[in-house]
């Protein structure tokens, strides 16, 4: 308390040391970026400042003997429905330092989350289900403008040929991909991580806004190369290394403004990457400033169309915000092959968290509402819908397909595989887990070999239990359940929530 | 022979294989007994050092050489060349505490044993089921005992 400001004890955390444990081996002082854990002279052993703790449960995770617990502190203000402690704290902050609330990763509040609300069918009596380990099972899954109709001429063989000619498409092993996180706001050996599990599971990752190191070129089949608002890291190079393009407007967690990378992360590789000085805040504008209509969007698409010489799929990626069925079916005319659509819980490295915590709508609801309104209009064929955002389990990608996404990107759950325990500092530069942080001891925790494996495996345990929902309704492939929403009901939803998500109440 | 290699690239420097050392060393086989207890009473301590210099850090430890300078060095037979198995191999019971293969070794890899005129020195945990306990208790994998 001492010296410090009035507020500083009413933390979050409280780290509680068993003494009969610890045997002050000085592991968690070690590990713990944040310097919550210090060795004291004086007394001769580990001592620790709870102010300090951010909740990432390193030190807990590597205490060889157990002894850390990480708790919930509870200052007990008088309760209160309106005034809740969290904002309470909020103003404190700001009353001390007058600066905008910083955050990490998606929004933790209680927004409805209806995935939760929605449950899968499975066959029973008058259709069978399929066993998908001793039937085949097709998860393969192809990204982009697919033809109104398909034309055939006659070979000279005498065999029918295709007359029509197929948009380039994004081939997938599976109906998922990694989302954009770029290299800045997570550091290199995650970058290569990706690159190598994208790579040996046949899917793709996304570059983010921050460019692509020239050491992962080789992984290029596998990369879609992302061009924000910002324009770091872009050049004829890097739109021709991936085998996608993806024009980013907006991010669920900060619908409205740009990406935000603090001179902190930058060092001389991610500077070199992102083409930004070393050390500087790497701020992308709000709106993309060549870009103020859909007609505008329209020449950006065929301007990179025209840069990759038209092998590659362009992508869109936009926040879920309230016209999105509108901005979608504005984004499918402008030419897009795919249109990713980011939902209100989708992650960032940095955001304000008023912004992240209000801007923006679920996906569930964005995603039923440009699929239905691509198939109104009859367009739904130009593009493929990618839904992202708060997809935490392969039951939500099921659901996310059923309701009408050609596939998901995943991100939140791919850093989760590797560590992350979601305490939400990203944007300070020091995670404790080596995944947003370039400092070089602590990027250092995420060894590539060890992360690409675990990214592989979540990958392969998704496919798996996927195949098992897809055999118990009696599907043998994902492209039957694209869109399929009578495979859907609903619990507990209201009539217009229903509407809007195309699905029967349960026992209807 | 297959070998520990540390990886310094993602070594953490957290030391926890040095208490895996300690542990897999001493007589209760428990860390929190083996690190508050027998340290000091019978100066119990890790064959594995791990060293650090600016955000490098690396866990050297006995590279069991082909053509081991300190078996060159000891003057007192204590240190063999095991043909079999390519450990090299350390007889308490011989060393006389001269400190020759502390000096010969070009990796410092051997230690002053705290409290003896004896020797540390890494045996590749010989008779550890599931091998080396440092290579078992690294947390990112930056140790790794193989043949190269």
């Amino acid at each position: 308390m001492l010296f410090q400001p009035i507020n500083r004890n009413y933390h979050d955390f409280s780290i509680v040391r068993d003494k009969d444990l610890c045997i002050n081996c000085k592991v968690c002082v070690r590990q713990c970026s944040y310097e919550a854990h210090y060795w004291d002279e004086a007394r001769q052993r580990v001592m620790a400042d709870s102010s300090k703790c951010v909740g990432c449960h390193r030190c807990e995770a590597l205490c060889p003997t157990s002894a850390i617990l990480i708790q919930k502190k509870h200052s007990d203000f008088r309760e209160n429905a309106l005034w809740r402690p969290q904002f309470l704290k909020y103003i404190y902050k700001q009353a001390d330092s007058g600066g905008v609330l910083l955050t990490g990763m998606g929004s933790p509040v209680n927004i409805p989350i209806y995935w939760d609300r929605l449950l899968l069918d499975a066959s029973q009596v008058t259709n069978p289900s399929i066993d998908p380990l001793r039937e085949p099972m097709e998860l393969k899954t192809f990204l982009g403008a697919k033809p109104q109709k398909l034309e055939f001429t006659k070979g000279k063989d005498g065999n029918p040929k295709l007359k029509t000619k197929l948009a380039p498409q994004l081939e997938l092993n599976y109906p998922l991909m990694f989302s954009a996180m770029s290299f800045g706001s997570i550091n290199f050996n995650l970058h290569i991580a990706m690159a190598r599990a994208a790579t040996e599971l046949g899917i793709c990752y996304n570059t983010g806004e921050g460019g692509l190191h020239k050491s992962l070129y080789k992984y290029g089949k596998n990369t879609i190369v992302q061009v924000a608002s910002g324009r770091f890291g872009v050049h004829r190079d890097f739109l021709n290394a991936g085998a996608a393009i993806e024009i980013k407007i907006g991010q669920g967690a900060k619908p409205g403004i740009g990406g935000h990378l603090p001179g902190e992360k930058i060092n001389a590789m991610v500077s070199q990457t992102r083409m930004v000085p070393l050390g500087s805040d790497a701020i992308s504008p709000a709106p993309h400033h060549d870009i103020y209509s859909i007609e505008d969007l329209g020449q950006l698409i065929f301007a990179l169309k025209e840069a990759s010489e038209y092998r590659v799929p362009v992508s869109v990626k936009i926040a879920a915000v309230h016209n999105v069925a509108a901005i979608a079916s504005g984004i499918a005319r402008a030419g897009a092959d795919i249109v990713a659509i980011d939902g209100v819980r989708g992650g960032t490295g940095a955001a304000p968290g008023m912004i992240r915590d209000n801007v923006g709508i679920p996906i569930e609801l964005a995603l039923a509402a440009v699929d239905q309104r691509l198939r109104d209009e009859g367009i739904r064929n130009r593009v493929s819908i990618v839904a992202a955002g708060g997809i935490r389990c392969s039951a939500d990608l099921v659901k996310a397909i059923a309701l009408g996404a050609d596939a998901c990107y995943i991100a939140t759950s791919v850093l989760i595989a590797v560590g992350c325990t979601l305490c939400a500092k990203c944007y300070t530069g020091k995670c404790p887990w080596g995944i947003a942080t370039n400092d070089a001891r602590l990027a250092k925790r995420q060894n590539p070999e060890v992360a690409a494996q675990k990214m592989i495996n979540l990958v392969h345990a998704w496919g798996h239990e996927v195949e098992e929902m897809l055999g118990g309704m009696g599907l043998n492939s994902i492209e039957s359940l694209r869109g399929n929403r009578d495979k859907l009901r609903a619990v507990g939803l209201s009539e217009t929530e229903m509407e809007i998500l195309g699905v029967k109440h349960a026992g209807r | 022979m297959k070998r520990v290699y540390p990886n310094k690239d993602v070594c953490i420097g957290c030391h926890i294989c040095e208490l895996a050392c300690i542990t897999a060393h001493s007589q209760s086989k428990d860390l929190i007994l083996a690190y508050t207890q027998e340290r000091g009473q019978t100066g119990l301590s890790s064959c594995k050092h791990v060293h650090e210099e600016g955000p490098v850090c690396v866990a050297l430890s006995c590279r069991h050489c082909d053509e081991p300078s300190c078996v060159a060095a000891c003057i007192s037979g204590a240190l063999q060349k095991d043909p079999e198995t390519g450990r090299t191999v350390y007889n308490r019971e011989k060393c006389v505490g001269c400190w020759s293969c502390l000096m010969a070794c070009p990796y410092g890899a051997i230690s002053r044993h705290p409290l003896e005129q004896k020797i540390v020195k890494c045996d590749l945990c010989y008779d550890r089921q599931g091998g080396p306990a440092c290579v078992a208790a690294c947390p990112n994998k930056a140790l790794k005992q193989e043949e190269r």
